[in-house]
């Protein structure tokens, strides 16, 4: 008798998924699978909408990486007005998307995945959050939430709004940076720096008792892509993408958002909202690459920064060429924060940063555009069409999470084999086994542009698909 | 004085409502002393529990999944709030309701797809023809607009309906705010 393994819903996830576990009749794992269970039809309800209406749409894609949509359809609509933005508005529109960073991966480590560092895989699931957090680890907790302010304060400062700021338009940004607020900002750097490193060694000094789940979350073979910048540092909201193979060699480099559909493709599978990005030359699923954190750092020669450089060094010890095992998506999490607290302080000595010149001005220049950038959790690409009125022909969107999909799929497997052995397995077993989709910090709203939730839920079914048997937690 | 039992949902939202939740930063752990937090996307209760004191719910309803969800939601809560513009007034998801899922369907994984071209219909739940308001499937005690309610209009909130003081909505948040 074949038996499903239900987990429903995934928790501590940004959106909602369910896990299945396929075993056959000896109760050996044979499948696994990552279901994605919302969808929106941002691509489709755009249509006939103003192309400048687009940056606040498609910002409603997702609460929690709200700027990234900010920032890459901004850029696909300037692509169609065929301007250059004013060099201050690159460098508040760079700031912002590096503050939504720092606030997301605070929000991924800390409130999300820091239950299962910190306080265990198999401690009290009725503890295991942020509230347990706080109460066991009161420093690293109180940080965490500090970290995750600081990120979504600078937004605030900068766009008025903590969520959904209207700030970022085609063209630029709506209003200069005061004086007082760039102070305010510098005011707010040392916690930052402090809690970050607080985080960083509390991490190294756990990170070796996860060496069994660091050996099989999703510890394989891959390509990556990121964006970087022309001198090989890493690169969050400009620069062009580099895509990498499992042994560090450059496969393709310099892809603008222009080219990129020419590069990527998307499959669908029937199990899930969210498509399956893959290197098309490769096709599907062999094409299958990473991105988000671990892929940045695999891709990048450097921050750029002093601190985040001598993180990145460590890192990069970790393997011999990219490093494949994704539970380090935490490690490079943090790393990604030092070097967003310590860019930002940079972008601040800008002597340009107070100009009052922040938008440029056009009309529709061309029927086409495209724009990319890196979100929290990996790259992130829309791209438009309109008619000559500027209203919305046409869109595509592909997000961060579509392009781990695949990842996060072979990653469920490979753990489950792990964790579920002649049909047994425990609390603390499925716990890691959500844990592994924890590590990517896919963010389901977004891969679908959309989301929800329920039980979990463990059914025995029989080979003529009759539920036998439910243990509902 | 036993504590409070707080749930919140996210069904066809952006998750927007949550994030904002999550602003009162500090004072989150602070509320905590009065509510325990037994079902959200940020605890791993996977069953929603029998009796909760408050349900906060973002997001339209807009699946299958949803319209059950919400039904069960509010027949295990005694106050539920109506949680963000989404929830309150349908907002963004339903800017589908004109077009029909069959063509919101189509464009994302047949026109701008470039292999396996199919509707995904395996384990993922069937959207609704239309995006609705929680509202139109059960009964909303309190309603809290905006894109998302501030952090300050869920500290306020949340301390009056712990607290039993009063509570003026309007002067805090509005739609679209």
């Amino acid at each position: 008798m074949s038996q499903t393994i239900t987990i429903d819903p995934v928790t501590r996830l940004e959106g909602h998924g369910k896990i299945t576990i396929q075993l056959n009749g000896q109760g050996e794992v044979e499948d696994a699978h990552f279901h994605v269970t919302q969808v929106r039809g941002f691509e489709r309800f755009s249509q006939g909408r103003p192309f400048y209406e687009m940056p606040a749409l498609m910002a409603r894609i997702c609460g929690i990486c709200p700027v990234s949509h900010l920032i890459a359809s901004a850029k696909a609509c300037e692509a169609i007005m065929s301007v250059r933005i004013p060099h201050t508005a690159a460098q508040l529109r760079r700031m912002l998307n590096l503050a939504q960073m720092v606030q997301s991966h605070a929000l991924s480590f800390f409130y999300l995945s820091s239950p299962d560092l910190l306080l265990g895989m198999d401690s009290d699931p009725a503890n295991r959050h942020i509230f347990g957090v706080v109460a066991a680890k009161p420093e690293l907790g109180h940080a965490g939430i500090a970290l995750r302010r600081f990120g979504q304060h600078i937004i605030e400062l900068l766009g008025n709004k903590r969520i959904h700021p209207g700030w970022v338009v085609p063209g630029g940004v709506t209003e200069p940076l005061a004086p007082a607020k760039r102070d305010e900002i510098l005011a707010m750097l040392p916690e930052a720096y402090a809690g970050i490193k607080l985080a960083l060694t509390a991490y190294k000094q756990i990170a070796e008792t996860f060496k069994p789940e660091i050996d099989i979350f999703a510890n394989f073979p891959s390509l990556y892509m990121g964006l970087i910048n022309e001198d090989e540092s890493i690169e969050f909201t400009d620069g062009t993408l580099r895509l990498i193979d499992a042994t560090g060699n450059i496969v393709e480099d310099g892809i603008t958002a222009n080219r990129f559909s020419e590069v990527i493709g998307e499959a669908v599978e029937p199990y899930s909202y969210t498509k399956f990005a893959y290197y098309k030359p490769l096709g599907y699923p062999e094409g299958s690459y990473r991105v988000g954190p671990l892929a940045r750092l695999n891709i990048a020669k450097s921050m750029g920064t002093p601190l985040a450089d001598a993180e990145l060094a460590e890192f990069k010890k970790l393997a011999v060429g990219p490093v494949q095992g994704s539970f380090h998506y935490h490690y490079a999490r943090l790393i990604d924060i030092l070097y967003g607290i310590e860019k930002i302080e940079h972008i601040l000595t800008d002597p340009l940063i107070l100009d009052k010149h922040v938008r440029a001005v056009a009309g529709v220049n061309r029927l086409e555009g495209a724009g990319q950038a890196e979100a929290p959790r990996g790259t992130l690409h829309h791209h438009y069409k309109v008619d000559e009125n500027g209203l919305i022909t046409w869109a595509n969107l592909v997000i961060a999470t579509g392009q781990n999909n695949n990842a996060m799929n072979k990653g469920v497997l490979q753990a489950a084999k792990e964790y579920v052995k002649d049909g047994k397995f425990t609390e603390g077993a499925l716990n890691r086994v959500e844990a592994v989709i924890r590590t990517f910090d896919p963010c389901l709203s977004c891969s679908t542009h959309a989301f929800g939730q329920m039980p979990l839920v463990l059914s025995l079914v029989s080979d003529q698909g009759d539920v036998v048997d439910q243990l509902i937690r | 004085m036993s504590k409070l039992k707080l749930a919140t949902v996210w069904l066809d939202g952006c998750s927007g409502c949550h994030m904002s939740f999550l602003d009162m930063d500090e004072r989150l752990i602070q509320l905590a002393e009065f509510v325990d937090v037994v079902y959200s996307p940020i605890v791993d209760t996977k069953v929603f529990p029998d009796e909760v004191d408050i349900a906060l719910v973002e997001g339209a309803v807009a699946s299958v999944d949803d319209e059950k969800k919400i039904k069960k939601i509010r027949a295990h809560s005694k106050l539920l709030v109506a949680m963000g513009d989404c929830a309150v007034a349908g907002n963004v998801p339903s800017m589908r309701n004109p077009i029909g899922p069959e063509a919101i369907l189509d464009r994302a994984y047949i026109e701008n797809a470039d292999f396996q071209q199919q509707i995904p219909c395996v384990v993922v739940p069937k959207l609704l023809k239309v995006v609705r308001p929680i509202h139109e499937f059960v009964k909303v005690d309190v309603f809290l607009p905006g894109c998302p309610p501030s952090a300050d209009t869920f500290h306020t909130t949340l301390t009056a309906l712990v607290t039993g003081g009063a509570l003026d909505i309007p002067a805090l948040t509005r739609f679209g705010a």
